[in-house]
C-alpha cells in the first residue's frame, strides 16, 4: 500500500434531486424507486411537483432497503415496517438519553438540603 | 494477526451441518444487522455483524471450510496466528463459493487465508476501447454541531484499488482533507466530485458521497434543521421574568424569559438553528435549577417564601 500527502478537497451539500439523478447515484431503476414510493418507504420532497424531487436522505434509505433485502431477505412491505420501527426506536432512545442527561440535576438538589 | 474461531463466532459446534451453519448465520444476521441496531453500541454491533459475515463466508463453502478446518482445533479465538506453510495445498479456491458480501469488510485473518486467491479480481486487467464512468462511493461522517453551523474540515483516508504497471491490482491509500460546507444537517449528504472509483478507459471517475451525522452533545438535540438547547434558569428568573445572555452555537443571544415560567417551556429563536437557505430555529428549553441552600440566610428566605406564598403544587393530585 502506498501513501501520499493530504489533498484539500472541497465538498458541496447535495441538494434535493430529480428521480433520474437519484437513480444514477443509487444505481437503481426508476421502476423500483417508484415501488418504494408506493410502499411509503420513500417520500419525495414535493409530491405534486411534476419532476418529483428527493432529499439526499433518500440515498441513505435506498441503501438501507438494499441491505435489508440482501442480508435478511425481507420483502418491501416488511422493510417498510422494519424501517419505521427502527426509526421510532432510535427516536425513543434519543429521548430517553435526553431524560437521563437532565435527571441528575433534578435529583441532586434535595440531597444538598440535608 | 489473530486467529479467528469462526465456529465460536457463529456459536456452533465444529461438526455442525451446512444447514445448521446457515440457520446460525441467519439468526445472528437478524440480531446484529446494522440497519436494525441504533444507539450508543451501534459500532460494536456492526463489528459483530462483520465478524458473522466473515465466518459465514468461510463456513458456508465446503472447500473453504475444509481448508480452514485443516488449520486444526487447537487454536483459540484471538490467539496470535500465522498460517503454516502449504496449509492450503490441494485447495484451489477457484472463484465460486463466495457470497455477495464485500470482502473489504473482512479482517486480516480472512485476508491472509482467502482473499488473494482468485475469485475477487476477475475485473482486473485493461480493457481497451471500453469507457465507463466510475462507481460512486458512499461513506459516513460524524461532525459536531458547531461544525454544522460554521463548516469545518476532516481528514480522510481513501483506499482505492488501482492497477500497477504490471497490471496487478494494488490498494492505494490516499489522504484527503474534506472541507465540510456550512449549514449541513443531520442525514444530509455531501458530495466530493471525482473521488469515487476511477472510470474505465476515458470514463469519468465516480463521486464520493458522505452521509452526515451530527454528534449528540449533552443539553442539545437536533431535529432536521431545528436545534433544541437546554437553558438552565434560576427560580427567581422563572418567577419574575428576566433577560439572560446565553451562548448558543449561533453566537451570543439575549433571551427574554417571561414571568411564571415552568420547566420545559420552549422559546423559539427564529433562524438561529442550522443555517441554510431555509435556516432552522433554535429552541431554548428552559429548565429551572434549584440553588443549593447552604447558608442559614438562604434557608430563611425559603421559609419566608413558604409562609408568604399560598401555593400547593400537589393540589390537583388525588389521595
Amino acid at each position: 500500500m502506498t501513501r501520499s500527502k493530504a489533498v484539500i478537497q472541497v465538498s458541496e451539500i447535495v441538494e434535493p434531486m430529480s428521480l433520474i439523478d437519484l437513480c444514477r447515484i443509487s444505481g437503481c431503476s426508476a421502476e423500483w424507486i417508484l415501488e418504494l414510493i408506493d410502499e411509503g418507504i420513500l417520500e419525495p420532497v414535493d409530491e405534486d411537483h411534476p419532476g418529483a424531487r428527493f432529499d439526499s436522505s433518500s440515498i441513505t434509505i435506498i441503501r438501507r432497503v438494499q441491505r435489508l433485502q440482501g442480508d435478511l431477505r425481507i420483502n418491501l412491505p416488511g422493510i417498510a415496517v422494519v424501517l419505521s420501527l427502527v426509526d421510532e426506536n432510535a427516536r425513543l432512545k434519543r429521548r430517553l438519553h435526553q431524560f437521563e442527561d437532565t435527571l441528575p440535576v433534578v435529583i441532586r438538589m434535595p440531597a444538598n438540603d440535608r | 494477526m489473530e486467529y479467528r474461531d469462526y465456529y465460536k463466532i457463529l456459536d456452533i459446534e465444529r461438526d455442525a451441518t451446512q444447514d445448521q451453519i446457515k440457520k446460525a448465520y441467519r439468526k445472528l444476521v437478524r440480531k446484529y444487522h446494522p440497519d436494525v441496531n441504533t444507539g450508543p453500541d451501534a459500532a460494536e454491533v456492526e463489528q459483530k455483524f462483520k465478524d458473522v459475515g466473515e465466518a459465514y463466508e468461510v463456513l458456508q463453502d465446503p472447500e473453504k471450510r475444509a481448508a480452514y478446518d485443516r488449520l486444526g482445533k487447537t487454536w483459540q479465538e484471538g490467539e496470535a496466528f500465522r498460517p503454516p506453510p502449504d496449509w492450503d495445498d490441494g485447495f484451489e479456491f477457484s472463484g465460486g463459493g463466495y457470497t455477495q458480501a464485500d470482502p473489504d469488510q473482512f479482517g486480516a485473518f480472512f485476508d491472509e487465508l482467502f482473499s488473494r486467491r482468485g475469485g475477487f479480481d476477475q475485473t482486473a486487467g485493461p480493457r481497451p476501447a471500453f469507457h465507463a464512468s466510475g462507481q460512486d462511493h458512499h461513506a459516513r461522517i460524524t461532525i459536531d454541531l458547531q461544525e454544522a453551523y460554521d463548516g469545518g474540515s476532516r481528514d480522510f483516508t481513501l483506499r482505492k484499488p488501482e492497477l500497477d504497471p504490471q497490471g496487478h491490482v494494488v490498494l492505494r491509500e490516499r489522504a484527503i482533507r474534506v472541507t465540510i460546507p456550512k449549514g449541513v444537517s443531520d442525514g444530509q449528504h455531501i458530495r466530493l466530485s471525482g473521488q469515487g472509483a476511477p472510470g474505465l478507459g476515458q470514463g469519468k471517475p465516480g463521486d464520493l458521497f458522505l452521509e452526515v451525522t451530527i454528534r449528540d452533545k449533552p443539553g442539545f438535540h437536533v431535529e432536521g434543521r431545528d436545534v433544541h438547547m437546554d437553558v438552565p434558569i434560576t427560580p427567581w428568573e422563572a418567577a419574575l421574568g428576566a433577560r439572560v445572555d446565553m451562548r448558543t452555537p449561533a453566537g451570543k443571544v439575549q433571551l427574554t424569559i417571561p414571568k411564571h415560567t415552568q420547566t420545559g417551556k420552549k422559546l423559539r429563536l427564529k433562524a438561529r438553528g442550522i443555517p441554510g437557505k431555509s435556516p432552522g430555529n433554535l429552541i431554548a428549553v428552559l429548565k429551572i435549577v434549584v440553588p443549593p441552600t447552604e447558608t442559614e440566610k438562604a434557608r430563611e428566605l425559603y421559609r419566608e417564601m413558604a409562609r408568604e406564598a399560598d401555593f400547593d403544587p400537589r393540589v390537583t393530585m388525588e389521595g
